[in-house]
């Protein structure tokens, strides 16, 4: 066991656990922070996506011991309310069916809108397709991140004036 | 709040006293659940729902109450495993007791058997069950709220109306809202028959409703099975034996020592290791091992394609159905065509793996988890521990989809089994690799169909035997074509194998359909006839002189078949490119709902490429227009994903798939256009969990044969050698 001290969703979390220990388990066990979501273990399914410096990562094979300084973004740290553009697309939409992989696929997208704003359907399948859902959400999927793409385009447009 | 709560428990006696009179559904129904809500608001804030803490109000039967503010709780009894019940349920009741929706509040009812009936998420059966129970619900309380209304004003109550949230008498212009009433209401007796609103009344039933639960998915609130924890819960995973096997032993004192680990058991021929948090036990059990016991029942799928043959020549098969005299119908026959039909094992790869939390007390034990069936894991917890079933509670948490695997309670008792051997609250949880390799798959079934054409290319002769492992009944004697075919024979006949299998969404149709529809156009194939006109000739060769009984509603199949026809485009549909675009036909009835699809195949650069799928569906009235679209798209991605790509094989009772790098699931860049239809014709509501999915297969190999002249038989569809050979 060894203590790390993560940055994470802007706080500073400690964590008393065993060096390999993966992200996920440390958000999930010690730190109650249970949106990112278990699927694999393997990184295959993207379940438990989270941002490491604003890349979306899987935590599940991601040991403690690795991340050092990174900041972390979970699920709950998106945004405070919900209010994150692909959050509210994701809500407008209707896209949840079960919910479970919903987490991951939400910061997956979020990442990628940031690195392009505006993408073509082609790229968003692309991007999208390392998630899996079950339940077989990816018609919404694919038009909530086309939702928030319209949005966050628009916001980063307004906050390039204000510079 | 304290006041209230009093005044509600009270009400609770008064109104449960006048309902002892049995009224119209005579099972407590009219028991008001005052005690409900305001333990449901208790309970452990990790479960709790869309809204954080529900506002105690007045009871007013098992399923409502209303507060001071009007704000309406609605419980929500059965388990969700999105199919979308926890938003279904609460629109219908919300419909008939004439609210505003913003002021509904959705709380999961914990199991309660003295209060609900049938809390069970499986067989799309919860709609159907429910529908008039939720209905009268609301209207018995909404007729409650109007008489406590005319009384006060000292009026008719033939002159009070209600209009979301308010009883209205608009002759003195007076108005008083659900909230004000609410006391004084639920005093009142129930009425012992109420008027259900006319469909055209409708408001909320029929509009697109989101996910009651969509605010705490989007944020990442603990609402799954997995996200429930409890101070002091200790952690467990089990090794259990591959199909066929036994525990001889294992390095039990290595395993003791690792860090984190506070017990290893052994029961069942499991091993279970106990300890502090889920990454030190993961690491226990992979350094786990285990000499085990191969016996004579481990199996290979090498065996049941050998065991297949057998079975198809068998003369033990169980006749499901006999009409006419098959033998005489072969014999005089212009043509006959015959193909056989197979599909794998498959598991159900919920994303959220099976889990489940218990703690076993002296007096009594406490179970969270996501199931299918809560009752079965109550009752099986109380017969294990020796306890009667009301010593065990069931907390229902939202589920990371089931797909059937969480109809069964093993992995709820292998908790109990824990905690009351380790004496502490427990939780279990399945690998990835545990539950891909943990048993209860889809079973694997090979069909053989032959048909005997007349020399007009009318079908005279139908046989269909269906061999499976462990399935028990793989065919069904009800399905179109029985009863539109004068000389049929359906039987059936199983081999029980060590390899476990269970229900696995629309459990047998789920490929039977694909086996079906698709001969189906084989047959139409070779007696020269367009397929949707051969079905429909059939269907009206069972309505004008059927043979033997008819199970399914020839007019609803017609009527999906007829819109599916005119939506796709059948037989008319070009390109961009002008080039006709290769199409598919598959219509299936099951669940109560009539599904036809068409599915659309385009050929590029050689290749066929299914591009999409239009769907009709007839599940009768739609509730919730938002969810019903999902389920029917979401149950087509599924089976064509399935289809195309799912596989279980093994090698001496070895799974050998076991996570998703070696077991292909859809995924987005893969998915066809979904076009989804509802036939509009007033029918009390269906479910849509599952209906969709067994006709999607058909659709979409239909159409590749139209695009290839290639006919696929064999799922999966990428290793069929009709489809590999144009791929």
């Amino acid at each position: 066991m060894a203590l790390y001290s993560l940055q994470i969703n802007g706080q500073t979390y400690r964590a008393d656990v065993d060096p390999d220990t993966p992200l996920l388990w440390v958000l999930r066990d010690n730190l109650g922070l249970v949106g990112t979501k278990y699927g694999c273990g393997i990184a295959q399914c993207g379940a438990c996506t989270v941002h490491l410096n604003g890349e979306a990562t899987r935590a599940c094979v991601l040991p403690v011991s690795t991340i050092g300084k990174a900041k972390i973004t979970t699920i709950e740290g998106l945004s405070a309310t919900g209010t994150h553009p692909v959050q509210k697309a994701w809500d407008a939409v209707d896209v949840p069916q079960c919910g479970y992989c919903q987490a991951g696929q939400i910061m997956t997208a979020a990442a990628f809108l940031k690195k392009t704003p505006k993408p073509t359907t082609a790229q968003i399948d692309e991007a999208m397709s390392g998630n899996i859902c079950r339940c077989g959400t990816y018609h919404r999927i694919r038009e909530a991140v086309k939702m928030a793409s319209n949005a966050t385009a628009s916001t980063a447009k307004g906050s390039t004036k204000t510079k | 709040m304290q006041t209230l709560s009093n005044a509600s428990r009270r009400n609770f006696l008064k109104v449960a006293a006048a309902a002892g009179g049995g009224l119209f559904l005579g099972f407590n129904w009219f028991e008001a659940n005052a005690a409900t809500a305001v333990d449901a608001a208790t309970t452990d804030l990790s479960l709790a729902g869309n809204v954080p803490g529900a506002v105690p109000g007045v009871g007013f039967n098992s399923y409502l109450s209303i507060n001071p503010q009007g704000i309406i709780t609605i419980m929500s009894p059965n388990p969700e495993v999105g199919q979308g019940i926890k938003t279904a349920f609460p629109i219908v009741v919300a419909e008939e007791l004439d609210v505003d929706w913003k002021n509904v509040i959705v709380e999961q009812a914990p199991l309660d058997t003295k209060k609900f009936e049938r809390q069970v998420a499986g067989g799309s059966g919860s709609i159907p069950h429910s529908w008039t129970r939720l209905r009268k619900a609301g209207a018995t309380a909404r007729q409650m709220l109007m008489e406590a209304a005319a009384k006060r004003w000292n009026v008719p109550v033939t002159e009070c109306t209600t209009g979301t949230g308010f009883v209205r008498h608009t002759a003195s212009n007076r108005q008083l809202s659900y909230g004000e009433l609410a006391t004084e209401a639920a005093q009142l007796p129930v009425p012992a028959d109420v008027k259900l609103k006319d469909r055209k009344d409708f408001k909320l039933i029929g509009q697109s409703v989101k996910n009651v639960d969509n605010a705490g998915i989007i944020t990442g609130k603990p609402l799954f099975g997995l996200d429930f924890y409890r101070e002091g819960m200790l952690f467990a995973m089990l090794q259990r034996p591959a199909f066929g096997y036994t525990l001889k032993s294992f390095n039990e004192a290595a395993i003791k020592a690792m860090p984190g680990i506070v017990d290893v058991l052994t029961f069942d021929n499991n091993v279970a290791i106990v300890g502090k948090s889920t990454w030190q036990v993961r690491k226990a059990k992979e350094a786990l091992k285990i000499d085990w016991t191969k016996t004579d029942a481990t199996e290979s799928t090498d065996d049941h394609n050998r065991i297949f043959g057998e079975l198809l020549k068998s003369d033990k098969a169980t006749v499901r159905r006999k009409d006419g005299d098959v033998d005489t119908a072969f014999k005089g026959a212009a043509k006959v065509v015959t193909a056989e039909y197979q599909c794998p094992f498959l598991p159900h790869n919920p994303m959220e793996p099976m889990n489940f939390f218990a703690h076993v007390r002296p007096d009594g034990a406490e179970l969270v988890g996501p199931t299918q069936t809560p009752e079965l894991a109550r009752n099986e917890a109380a017969k294990l521990l020796g306890l009667s079933p009301d010593k065990v509670t069931v907390q229902l948490t939202r589920m990371g989809g089931g797909f059937g695997r969480r109809l069964k309670a093993d992995y709820a008792i292998e908790a109990v089994q824990v905690s009351k051997r380790v004496n502490a609250p427990v939780k279990v949880i399945w690998t990835r690799e545990d539950d891909m390799t943990g048993g209860s798959y889809r079973p694997a079934v090979r069909y053989r169909f032959e048909a005997a054409l007349d020399a007009q290319g009318n079908m005279i002769g139908y046989k269909l035997r269906g061999a499976s492992i462990n399935a028990g009944s793989s065919t069904r004697e009800d399905n179109f074509p029985a009863g539109a075919v004068d000389n049929l024979l359906i039987d059936s006949i199983d081999h029980k194998s060590a390899i476990t299998t269970g229900p696995w969404r629309a459990p047998i149709t789920n490929f039977l359909a694909f086996a079906e529809q698709s001969f189906l156009d084989e047959v139409a194939q070779a007696a020269g006839k367009d397929p949707v006109q051969f079905r429909l000739d059939l269907l009206d060769k069972a309505k004008t002189k059927p043979a033997g009984a008819v199970k399914y509603d020839i007019d609803r199949m017609k009527a999906v078949i007829n819109m599916a026809v005119e939506k796709s485009g059948w037989g008319t549909k070009k390109g961009a490119d002008g080039r006709p675009v290769s199409q598919g036909f598959s219509v299936y009835f099951s669940h109560r709902s009539y599904v036809a699809q068409v599915g659309e195949v385009v050929m590029q650069k050689d290749k066929p490429v299914v591009q999409k799928v239009v769907a009709v569906a007839d599940c009768g009235i739609v509730i919730n227009q938002s969810g019903s679209r999902q389920q029917v798209t979401g149950c087509i991605v599924d089976g064509i994903g399935h289809a195309m790509y799912g596989n279980m094989t093994f090698k001496d009772g070895i799974p050998e798939q076991s996570n998703f790098s070696n077991y292909r699931m859809i995924r987005l860049n893969e998915i066809p256009d979904v076009e989804v239809h509802f036939v509009d014709n007033g029918f009390d509501p269906t479910g849509l969990g599952e209906p969709s999915l067994p006709p999607a297969g058909a659709a979409v190999a239909n159409a590749i044969f139209k695009a290839t002249g290639k006919r696929v038989r064999n799922q999966p569809f990428i290793e069929d050698a009709a489809l590999k050979s144009v791929l």
